[in-house]
């Protein structure tokens, strides 16, 4: 009997994998006898969604880009006349001794599956599959055979740091809470994952909800506390629905509420709903939001063991922390230090994006290079361009240059440099990109979001965007870049949280890699790497052009001239460097240097 | 060794699609605005998921939902106005048919983004949190949906378009207008 599985992420619902699955469960249904059809989450490969995979046995095959116009053919190959995996479409395939083969198994070689373990694999909305694969073992362990002080040493003896980007270790914050008295406790998962460009907690929500709420059970247990909250993005719609699943089934089975397993702890908890602020992942600005006020940070101390959401002391962790959880009790905290560094143990997820070839997630060990996530996994980069640097840690983070791509990927060597470990976002560069403009992006992202408490972080990072601003239009002047580090410094000092503290650390690292990028902005008047348009040439390329005479038409000052069918002109000298041209030609023939 | 105890478990009562549709219907009708209005009872931490249900309803938050809010739940007005303007997710004003979402994440942004909002922008007319006048577009960005891998991305109501050039971009804005004009003259049709 063959497994059809399909994955059905947001990745792959967007790339048409919900066409797919249907093409599939048809041809299936006529077929009863020869194979079952199965969804599951993100498999991880999101660059060749949607993705079909085949099981029998121990072997498995995926295979990818599939439409239901090709699903068929794969169906009838693979299906039903039982030829080997192979083709183009064949992204990866394990026999049933354990060979593998396909276009990218490098892509899945390097990686040590901790979080991601049941993502891509189970059924994310069966909590019967989580079972089968080990799920509520770690629970069933902690709640019946541990004392909350033998789960928070264990937690501690394994090292493991938590993954929301400061890296605190999370068996100590779990004792702080426990130490702390209180009518009631709390256990918070954050869930709000509002970095751009990072999607991991999506991803494990939507692949694998289950090992989340095991992993806050556990908690609970530790520190003693009978509610939890999950704190989830709007944005994330899917994600909100297969946790609501998942709670309601395990509440069904008897993993939540009274007496679970019959250990006489109680747990129970609930989502909550983000409403889209970025600053809501700080947690004190997150416990407000929870209590159903304005987003804003609030003074620590009170920690949020001592004092955290309704004035009671909290344990808060992110999506990859709790999702850790449960197999390092079932397997021991030193089979979870055995991966990683010494400091960082354990392993990390990346969602590797950007400029680079194969986008999508990756778990590696703590302490894998730079090098190795961006060329080995990530196939390198697009259309045979230059490396230029990867972006870590998101607004908060920093832009790392290629010339230091041996870092080794841990909580000590990334801040070294000035960025931040982050959540897990990694966005990759080309030789196209402007570092001054990828500044005045962050600045933007963050000056928006930023909640207006601390004047520095509101007025501060808002005067910063103006210079960069002015630098990308090709008006700044000498002074900008020393107002900028300037401004940094003072905004760091002076913001409560971290939004504030971190918002100038995507300035000061292009500025400390990029100085030569700057000076050009200011001096020469030029963007070398040809993205800040008042600083570009625009020219028409005349093995594209085919003079279909649109982008004469949409011109506002006439700077083209051409006749139809016949290549076109932009005179420089009139031309105002609005973009129109671009935007309405349908070849991509206009081009900026 | 842990098949064990789960295969040991009674068999369930209900089929698993039997129990999500349940679970469904409940999670539907606890979001209900009115519901969750009647069944208030000063719990704290409601004010946002009652917004929430208010959106969902109106599809923006009329001035009379801040006031049904304010009476029930006894928060001064200025208080939920307060939070209303701090979530961008709220909306004071009513949407077009066809909300779009223009990923503004990092990987969108370096595989150009800007180029897509501008497209957008020139083929409607309107600027980033605009509605068209005739009814039919709102355009916001959006900080990521999560579809990196596709960039650059947008969202038309709940469906996701990636890997877009300005080209297509027309495409299927026309497409959504040909669209809404077809089901126009079937609905005058019919009336």
């Amino acid at each position: 009997m063959k497994k059809l599985v399909v994955g059905m992420g947001t990745c792959g619902l967007s790339a048409g994998a919900q066409a797919t699955y249907d093409r599939l469960e048809e041809l299936a249904l006529q077929h009863p006898d020869v194979c079952v059809m199965a969804r599951t989450g993100c498999i991880g490969m999101c660059y060749r969604e949607p993705l079909v995979e085949i099981r029998e046995g121990d072997s498995r095959a995926i295979f990818g880009g599939v439409t239901p116009e090709s699903a068929e053919e794969l169906f009838r190959k693979h299906v039903l006349e039982d030829r080997p995996p192979d083709g183009e479409s064949l992204v990866f395939a394990c026999g049933p001794d354990g060979e593998t083969s396909g276009a990218e198994c490098g892509f899945l070689d390097l990686q040590e599956r901790i979080v991601l373990r049941n993502c891509g694999t189970i059924d994310p909305e069966s909590i019967e599959d989580y079972e089968f694969s080990g799920g509520y073992l770690g629970a069933r362990k902690a709640l019946l055979e541990m004392d909350p002080e033998e789960i928070v040493q264990v937690v501690k003896d394994s090292g493991l740091r938590g993954r929301g980007g400061a890296g605190f270790p999370t068996g100590l914050k779990w004792s702080f809470a426990a130490a702390n008295e209180g009518d009631r406790k709390y256990v918070v998962c954050n869930a709000d994952e509002g970095d751009p460009g990072a999607f991991m907690d999506r991803s494990v929500l939507e692949g694998d909800p289950h090992s989340v709420l095991e992993g806050m059970i556990i908690c609970g247990k530790a520190i003693g506390a009978s509610f939890g909250y999950i704190y989830c993005r709007a944005e994330y719609p899917l994600a909100i629905r297969r946790l609501q699943i998942a709670i309601a089934s395990a509440r069904d089975k008897g993993y939540l509420g009274t007496d679970i397993l019959g250990s006489g702890f109680d747990f129970d908890m609930k989502i909550k709903q983000g409403a889209g602020a970025f600053v809501c992942g700080e947690e004190t600005a997150l416990f407000a939001s929870i209590e159903g006020e304005r987003g804003m940070p609030r003074i620590r101390p009170p920690f949020p063991a001592e004092k955290g959401l309704w004035k009671k002391p909290t344990n808060n962790n992110n999506v990859e922390t709790y999702a850790n959880v449960p197999w390092i009790i079932v397997n021991g905290p030193e089979a979870f230090s055995a991966f990683g560094t010494e400091k960082s143990p354990g392993t990390k997820v990346f969602a590797l994006a950007g400029k680079v070839v194969h986008g999508g997630l990756a778990e590696v060990p703590m302490g894998t290079t730079i090098e190795d996530l961006v060329f080995k996994i990530g196939g390198g980069i697009k259309n045979g361009k230059e490396f230029k640097a990867v972006q870590m840690g998101g607004p908060s983070g920093g832009c790392i240059p290629s010339s230091m791509k041996s870092t080794p990927v841990d909580f000590e060597s990334i801040p070294a440099t000035g960025a931040i470990m982050g959540s897990g976002g990694m966005v990759v560069m080309d030789e196209d990109t402007c570092m001054v403009e990828i500044a005045r992006f962050f600045l933007d992202f963050t000056q928006k979001e930023s909640c207006g408490k601390c004047t520095f972080c509101r007025i501060g990072t808002l005067r910063m965007l103006e210079i960069l601003e002015r630098l990308t239009r090709g008006e700044g002047v000498p002074e900008d870049i020393e107002k900028l580090e300037q401004l940094s410094v003072q905004i760091k000092e002076a913001s409560l949280c971290g939004l504030g503290q971190t918002a100038p650390n995507p300035v000061q690292t292009t500025i400390r890699y990029y100085l030569d990028e700057y000076k050009a902005h200011i001096f020469d008047g030029k963007c070398p790497a040809g993205e800040c348009q008042a600083l570009v040439e625009f020219s028409i390329d005349p093995e594209k052009c085919v003079g279909c005479t649109l982008c004469a038409k949409n011109c506002p000052v006439d700077a083209i001239s051409g006749k139809v069918k016949e290549v076109h002109v932009i005179d420089s000298e009139i031309c105002v460097k609005c973009g129109k041209c671009i935007t309405s030609c349908n070849f991509g023939a206009v081009v900026t240097r | 060794m842990h098949l064990c105890w789960a295969l040991a478990r009674p068999a369930p009562r209900r089929t698993w699609t039997e129990r999500l549709k349940g679970v469904m219907k409940t999670a539907a009708k606890n979001e209900n605005f009115s519901y969750r209005l009647w069944r208030y009872e000063g719990q704290p931490g409601e004010l946002i998921p009652l917004l929430q249900s208010a959106q969902e309803h109106f599809g923006y938050i009329p001035r009379r939902a801040i006031t049904y809010i304010a009476g029930v739940t006894g928060i001064p007005e200025s208080d939920i106005y307060g939070v209303i303007t701090f979530y961008s997710q709220f909306r004071l004003r009513p949407m077009g048919r066809y909300v779009i979402r223009v990923c503004a994440g990092t990987a969108c942004h370096v595989s150009g983004a800007k180029l897509i909002r501008e497209t957008i922008e020139d083929e409607l007319g309107i600027e980033v949190d605009d509605t068209t006048e005739d009814g039919l577009f709102t355009l916001n960005t959006v900080a990521c949906i999560g579809c990196c891998s596709l960039a650059p991305v947008m969202m038309i109501n709940d469906d996701t378009h990636g890997r877009l050039t300005p080209a297509s971009v027309r495409k299927i804005l026309r497409s959504y207008r040909k669209k809404a004009s077809e089901t126009a003259d079937t609905v005058a049709g019919a009336s």
